[in-house]
């Protein structure tokens, strides 16, 4: 399962490595990783990928929303069909 | 990976409202006749409960996964009246306490279906539907009813008209928050996933997922980027919008009747508004140039909304159907409510509107001493735009009983409020009085 994680908020040092790590935890693969700043707003978005047969999504946004809140960003997961069906012909 | 088309989508669902506003399962309920009233309804809610027990955990899933708001599950069902027809009883409430039950139990916030088609004219079965609706809605809280009294082929069943002035007074003088679970349609289509007037059309499949999109805060989002371009541009731009919007709810549907394994039915197109600010149709119209709603300009400027809605729509999914247009509900959109309150908007204005646009004068509050044949008055003008134009047009007033111009009723949620509007006192009741049927119109000579 493919999945898109997105991180929105203030700038601050060690949001990719604390994000990184939880992923890390949660046994999820990083694909793919950007980041950009959108004024002042940090924005970072990971393609991920998660291998296991039966992946626990609702408990990866779980933790990554508790993670966010923590360190005062907001984290959406998201499988990453959506993404496509919504802007691609 | 394509960051800003990422970016652009999460923008759409949390700030600009974008969201499925419903997904309506379609249960037929034709094999659930019985001459035994307790009979069928044993059956309708056994195959009900059966049928959608996975809708609302599927929705669910569906909403976490991707992180797409559903705001809805509801249940279409066959039209009561055609179902119960055979039954032997006087009343018809025991059907709709029975739907009321199913949709409790299965935790689907509306069920449709408690209607009868009479657009031509009346069965025993339609007599009794339509007399039970004061009491059935009375006694449920989750049950939506409609009635459709006229069509483009056979006119405009006017005995049907007078008596749903009737009704609706009823109703209102029960409850006049329940007159928001009434409809009154001509040119009814049986595919709407939107409530208060979705039914599973006896032309449809056993069972079928139909999807309801909306996003009037995307396509307004999209509109304040080119303020003074032309109309030229202002089309093209809500159609790039519209077709993303309806992309959501084809992917979103396909999914769901994938996960529930039935077919996946029709998106319907519509721009559905709620109270929130920013997911306002009235905005939109206002973001094109006009000072307020109700301007001179706003009958074309919903003109080219609805049609660019529909253009950019269409070639997003497989199958159009149900009401697709923009929804003009006054109490459901924070704009349309402060027209009014400003005096921009009357009910003279919006029946204009109703002919561009898909249904009609829609949870509009008016004086609580409306006399009945005022309300079928308003019934028959827009069973005429719709026949003529042979477009669907509904009727969902609610007679704000013990309220008068000036006041304001609260329906709650996301049905919000309405300040209750001036009608025209002259009176039509002889006119009503008459009955009969309006013949349907010729469809050569175009003019």
């Amino acid at each position: 399962m493919k999945i898109v994680i997105t991180v929105i908020g203030q700038d601050q040092i060690g949001i990719v490595a604390k994000v990184s790590r939880k992923l890390a935890d949660l046994k999820v693969n990083i694909l793919d990783i950007s980041q950009t700043l959108m004024q002042t707003n940090f924005t970072m978005i990971l393609m991920g990928e998660i291998k296991t047969d039966t992946p626990n999504l609702a408990q990866i946004q779980t933790e990554l929303k508790a993670l966010g809140t923590e360190i005062g960003v907001v984290i959406r997961v998201q499988r990453s069909e959506v993404f496509d069906a919504i802007q691609k012909l | 990976m394509e960051e800003k088309q990422i970016l652009e989508t999460i923008q759409m669902v949390s700030e600009e409202n974008l969201d499925i506003r419903t997904i309506t399962m379609g249960i037929s309920l034709l094999d659930c006749i019985d001459p035994n009233a307790e009979a069928a309804a044993r059956k309708i809610y056994d195959k009900i409960t059966h049928y959608a027990k996975n809708l609302v955990p599927v929705a669910k899933a569906i909403e976490m996964e991707y992180g797409i708001p559903i705001v809805n599950k509801r249940i279409s069902v066959t039209p009561i009246a055609i179902v119960a027809g055979a039954s032997d009883v006087t009343d018809d409430t025991i059907f709709a306490k029975t739907l009321d039950r199913a949709a409790t139990e299965l935790g689907v916030d509306i069920i449709g279906g408690f209607s009868a088609l009479v657009h031509k004219g009346y069965t025993k079965g339609d007599h009794r539907l339509i007399q039970s609706i004061p009491q059935a809605l009375n006694e449920t809280s989750r049950v939506c009813s409609s009635v459709n009294i006229g069509a483009t082929r056979s006119g405009i069943n006017m005995d049907a008209v007078q008596e749903m002035g009737r009704v609706i007074k009823q109703l209102a003088e029960i409850d006049p928050v329940k007159c928001m679970n009434l409809v009154v349609f001509a040119n009814a289509v049986e595919d709407n996933p939107f409530m208060a007037g979705a039914f599973h059309g006896v032309g449809e499949a056993d069972c079928v997922i139909n999807m309801g999109v909306s996003g009037p805060g995307v396509v307004k989002h999209a509109l304040t980027k080119i303020k003074g371009a032309p109309f030229d541009v202002v089309s093209e731009t809500i159609k790039k919008t519209a077709f993303k919007v309806t992309r959501m709810g084809q992917f979103v549907g396909t999914l769901a009747a994938q996960r529930l394994h039935v077919p996946f039915g029709i998106v319907d197109l519509s721009l559905a508004p709620t109270p929130a600010r920013g997911d306002s149709v009235a905005e939109i119209l206002e973001a094109m140039g006009l000072e307020s709603v109700g301007a001179a300009g706003t009958t074309a400027a919903l003109a080219l909304l609805n049609d660019a809605v529909k253009k950019g729509g269409v070639m997003a999914c497989e199958h159009v159907g149900g009401l697709s247009g923009a929804f003009i509900p006054v109490s459901e959109d924070s704009g349309m409510i402060q027209a009014v309150t400003n005096q921009h908007l009357n009910i003279e204005k919006l029946e204009a509107m109703t002919a561009v646009c898909s249904v009609g004068l829609d949870m509009i509050a008016v004086p609580g001493n409306t006399p009945a044949a005022v309300i079928s008055g308003m019934i028959a003008d827009e069973a005429a735009i719709g026949v003529i134009n042979n477009k669907p047009t509904a009727v969902r007033v609610i007679p704000a009983t013990g309220k008068d111009v000036g006041d304001d009723i609260n329906f709650g949620g996301i049905f919000g409020h309405a300040p209750v509007m001036a009608v025209n006192t002259s009176s039509p009741a002889e006119f009503i009085a008459r009955g009969g049927r309006i013949p349907a119109p010729i469809h050569s000579f175009k003019n």
